[in-house]
């Protein structure tokens, strides 16, 4: 079986400046991975890549088969990739249920059935008390947990989650990892940036971690925290050889 | 939830009928020429800044030109007219598809302009608009056109004995842009527009199209202004650049909706009923005497009412969550 989403090759250049260069990398179904690295390592960059906001400067993105790489945003969300915002991005004078209604008419033009959907999303990510209030009412956490249910509302293969678990109490951030866990469990794929590494790293299934925009490594969440190179790049050379 | 949700809407729905009604039996009390005047003019202004609102309100995009469609649809009919001698009907008809048209085409062009830039871009495009039709003879030019009064009748909707058909028309427009956004507001493109509005970039994220979400919503918009267009052109039966497509208008469509609440289903209506018998009763009463006292006294209330109420108006009667913005 193919993976469910690929990048081959991909190249980010803004200027003089090099986001990414040269990654590849691949999400089967079902996973859920972690892309992780320091600050400036290129991870948002990429996952603006995967999600449509810009198309790379060289290499392809597959997503399910198909070459998406000039594809609009709009048109990923259709095929089946949802995504969140790093800095949250709700539609403020909405109420939450307006908000995730706009997710669920993707599948669907009547709007019952959008209705329908929003409020059963609602129920899944713990919001359902809250439908009636307007998005900017919100605490922080409760705008996070929003994002995943817009994005989850339009029924994605694959799920891009941007530091949803950043900057969040020890509390709100487990009960985010629950949530993640149980979206993996309706088979939807789950590829999360995250800064929060004892958090993350329970979390996924593997990991793969930039750095100055490369590939520099990837595998299971064990093995990569203890790898020379990831120490160095977060900590600098004298720790990795420490460790 | 829903099931309050679907009462809301059919509140609405029925305050609007109720309203309806007692509109429609004003005429039985109100004799006076004067007055049925500025209800004829309050619907109408009710009518346009509904239409206005559905680009400018629910879909964000705010466009200070929407006299250049007014224009075209009060042209439109009174040329095809004059010159074919078209029945208004099709008039109408004919001026509110072009309008449509033209709204896509500069929205093809306007629409890649964000915030002020756009606001800027509209005004700019219906001024060109007013000067080209200062000059185009075949239209009249500066002079305007005078509509042939060929005797009352519905079917060429000229009326010179009585008003009480345009105040009906009037009333049946106001009601049909009421109701045209009241079933927008529950549909794909209602939630469509209200997410472009509020965050672009998220909205593209969950599959909406959002070029194709303001060029809807500029379509809809701009036809049901040009028909308002046309209604005038018959009302008044004399038309000039100046009278159907100056700034003016643009002002008087947007305010309405701005005071009564922007992109709320109620707030053109109320904006209306409260500030077009002002601008027409400051004009009589104290217009006059020094030229622009009742500009001044409008123009207070306008600064007072937006500082007092930012969310406008219809936010004084709603506690319910959501309804104003």
């Amino acid at each position: 079986m193919t993976a469910l989403l690929e990048t081959r090759g991909v190249w980010q250049r803004f200027g003089g400046l090099v986001a990414n260069s040269d990654v590849s990398i691949s999400v089967g179904r079902g996973e859920i991975v972690g892309l992780i690295g320091p600050n400036g390592a290129g991870k948002s960059t990429l996952f603006n890549l995967i999600a449509g906001v810009l198309p790379p400067t060289q290499g392809t993105i597959w997503f399910d088969g198909v070459d998406v790489t000039h594809m609009p945003a709009a048109e990923r969300c259709v095929r089946g990739v949802g995504r969140t915002f790093q800095v949250v991005k709700s539609f403020e004078t909405m109420t939450v249920i307006d908000n995730v209604i706009v997710g669920a008419l993707v599948r669907t033009t009547v709007m019952r059935e959008a209705r329908r959907k929003a409020h059963e999303v609602l129920e899944f990510t713990g919001l359902a008390a809250r439908a009636d209030v307007l998005a900017s009412d919100l605490v922080p956490a409760e705008k996070r947990r929003l994002e995943v249910a817009r994005a989850l509302a339009t029924e994605p293969k694959l799920l891009l989650l941007d530091e949803v678990l950043t900057g969040l109490t020890p509390t709100e951030a487990q009960t985010g990892v629950d949530l993640v866990r149980k979206v993996r469990e309706t088979g939807v794929t789950v590829l999360m940036v995250e800064h929060v590494m004892e958090i993350v790293m329970p979390l996924v299934d593997r990991a793969i971690v930039l750095d100055l925009g490369k590939v520099l490594v990837e595998g299971k969440p064990s093995d990569v925290v203890r790898d020379p190179k990831v120490i160095s790049a977060y900590l600098g050379d004298r720790h990795a050889q420490s460790a | 939830m829903d099931k309050n949700f679907a009462a809301r809407r059919r509140r609405d729905l029925f305050v609007a009928a109720a309203l309806a009604v007692i509109a429609a039996l004003a005429p039985l009390f109100v004799k006076d020429v004067y007055v049925q005047n500025i209800l004829i003019l309050t619907l109408m202004y009710a009518a346009l800044s509904q239409s206005w609102n559905i680009l400018s309100g629910y879909c964000g995009q705010i466009s200070l030109g929407h006299a250049l469609y007014f224009g075209l649809g009060a042209y439109t009919t009174a040329l095809l007219f004059m010159k074919f001698g078209v029945l208004p009907w099709f008039g109408m008809l004919a001026g509110g598809t072009l309008s449509a048209l033209i709204a896509m085409g500069l929205g093809y062009l306007c629409f890649r302009l964000r915030g002020h830039y756009f606001v800027i871009a509209t005004i700019v495009i219906a001024e060109i608009t007013l000067l080209l039709f200062h000059n185009w003879d075949w239209a009249g030019a500066a002079l305007g056109i005078d509509i042939p009064v060929r005797g009352d009748s519905w079917l060429k909707f000229q009326f010179t004995r009585s008003k009480l058909p345009y105040f009906y028309f009037a009333l049946v427009l106001a009601c049909v842009a009421w109701f045209v956004t009241w079933w927008l507001e529950d549909s794909k493109w209602g939630f469509w527009w209200r997410a472009v509005k509020d965050n672009p970039e998220a909205a593209e994220s969950l599959g909406v199209v959002v070029f194709n979400s303001k060029m809807g919503a500029a379509a809809v918009s701009a036809f049901l202004v040009a028909v308002g267009g046309s209604f005038y052109a018959q009302f008044v039966s004399y038309i000039d650049p100046e009278s159907v497509m100056g700034f003016q208008f643009s002002l008087l469509m947007a305010l309405p909706a701005v005071l009564g609440g922007i992109g709320t289903l109620w707030g053109p209506v109320l904006g209306a009923a409260i500030l077009i018998p002002l601008t027409e009763l400051t004009r009589s009463f104290i217009g006059g005497s020094g030229r622009g006292v009742d500009l001044i006294v409008y123009g207070t209330l306008i600064v007072l009412i937006s500082l007092a109420l930012p969310r406008g108006l219809v936010s004084l009667f709603s506690s319910r969550k959501g309804a104003a913005r």
